[in-house]
């Protein structure tokens, strides 16, 4: 269970980014979570519920966006979408491919803020 | 009351000081001439086991070391220091996984530059390691062939995180009727093109293999910072 660690990093890093733009509220925390990275989509949201009570933002909701897994397949020279997690292979010529081009991400994307706040 | 909102763009990892930090040691390590390889995998898959044989072997030849992470105990370290090298425990309390900081703190007053290897034994746990990079040169993976076949697909994230699958107690193959084509159909669709070792800390079986591998990192110079994402931009 390292979910817990994940959303307190989160919420440092928005409050961090939030800081540096003069932002003194915040109404959600967008992220995008790709499966590759570890974290589970929904034990990252109970963990966050808990977190953000002792952080800057306690009213603030997080915001996910799935990131699917992309292999880049080199027989097609193509990009395609992996057919899972237990299967990185390119579903048209069914090449395995190690390389790849998403599903790894876990990143703050974006802080949603009330339109009353000023950003300089 | 409903307001409207609008959404500022940040586009900022959330491990970033992990992830800094982790290429900050990555750095000192190359300048230092240090290898340093760390070893995932379930709790009882023989890490300390592996490792015993590897750095006993190993001293022969080279300046080596460990450091070993562990929830509550100091038991491996203990074990470790049989092989007569320079061993440390990361007690990580409650922590599920090492992180880059529990790294770089158990090396505060260790001169990394008077080593050739240092090992990392994570904590005993195929889900939380995959999330933290810790500035190794090569992730191992190992899992006994008591665990089944199909470990690699119920686990694929740490397994695609990892450089070398070694496949421990091959000893005990025949007993458990381990099918190793098997494991290696699940290691190569969770990630393809991945190493594959079998080795048996009991017999010595594949030890020599897997330290022929481990020497040629001396002159490889093989680093997982594009596993990592450090050069996608975000930061």
């Amino acid at each position: 269970m390292h979910e817990l660690s994940i959303a307190l990093n989160l919420l440092d890093v928005a409050a961090e980014e939030a800081q540096r733009r003069n932002i003194r509220s915040v109404e959600a925390i967008h992220i995008k979570l790709g499966p590759l990275s570890g974290v589970v989509k929904s034990a990252l949201i109970s963990a966050y519920d808990l977190a953000r009570e002792h952080s800057p933002f306690p009213e603030s909701r997080l915001v996910v966006e799935d990131v699917p897994i992309v292999i880049y397949c080199e027989p097609c020279s193509a990009e395609q979408p992996a057919p899972s997690i237990q299967e990185l292979v390119c579903p048209v010529c069914h090449t395995p491919s190690g390389n790849v081009v998403t599903g790894r991400e876990l990143e703050l994307t974006a802080l949603e803020i009330a339109d009353s706040e000023t950003e300089p | 009351m409903n307001t409207q909102t609008r959404l500022v763009q940040v586009r900022t990892k959330i491990l970033k000081q992990n992830d800094v930090l982790a290429r900050e040691m990555r750095q000192r390590f190359a300048r230092d001439g240090v290898t340093v390889v760390s070893l995932v995998s379930s709790p009882g898959a023989g890490k300390t086991a592996l490792l015993e044989v590897l750095l006993g072997r190993m001293r022969e030849e080279f300046r080596v070391a460990a450091l070993v992470g562990d929830l509550a105990t100091d038991n491996d370290a203990v074990r470790l220091a049989r092989a007569e090298v320079p061993t440390k425990q990361i007690t990580t309390g409650t922590v599920c996984h090492l992180e880059a900081d529990m790294v770089a703190e158990a090396l505060e007053d260790w001169n990394t530059n008077e080593l050739d290897f240092l090992f990392i034994e994570n904590v005993g746990n195929l889900v939380c390691p995959a999330t933290w990079d810790l500035g190794e040169q090569l992730r191992l993976v190992l899992f006994s062939v008591t665990e089944g076949e199909d470990k690699p697909l119920k686990y694929p994230t740490i397994f695609n995180t990892a450089d070398v699958a070694v496949i421990t107690k091959s000893d005990l193959a025949d007993a458990v009727e381990f099918d190793a084509d098997a494991a290696n159909r699940s290691l190569q669709s969770v990630r393809p093109g991945i190493e594959t070792l079998q080795v048996s800390a009991k017999t010595g079986e594949g030890i020599e293999a897997l330290l022929q591998r481990l020497r040629g990192l001396r002159d490889g110079g093989e680093v997982l910072a594009k596993r990592w994402g450090q050069n996608d931009g975000a930061e």
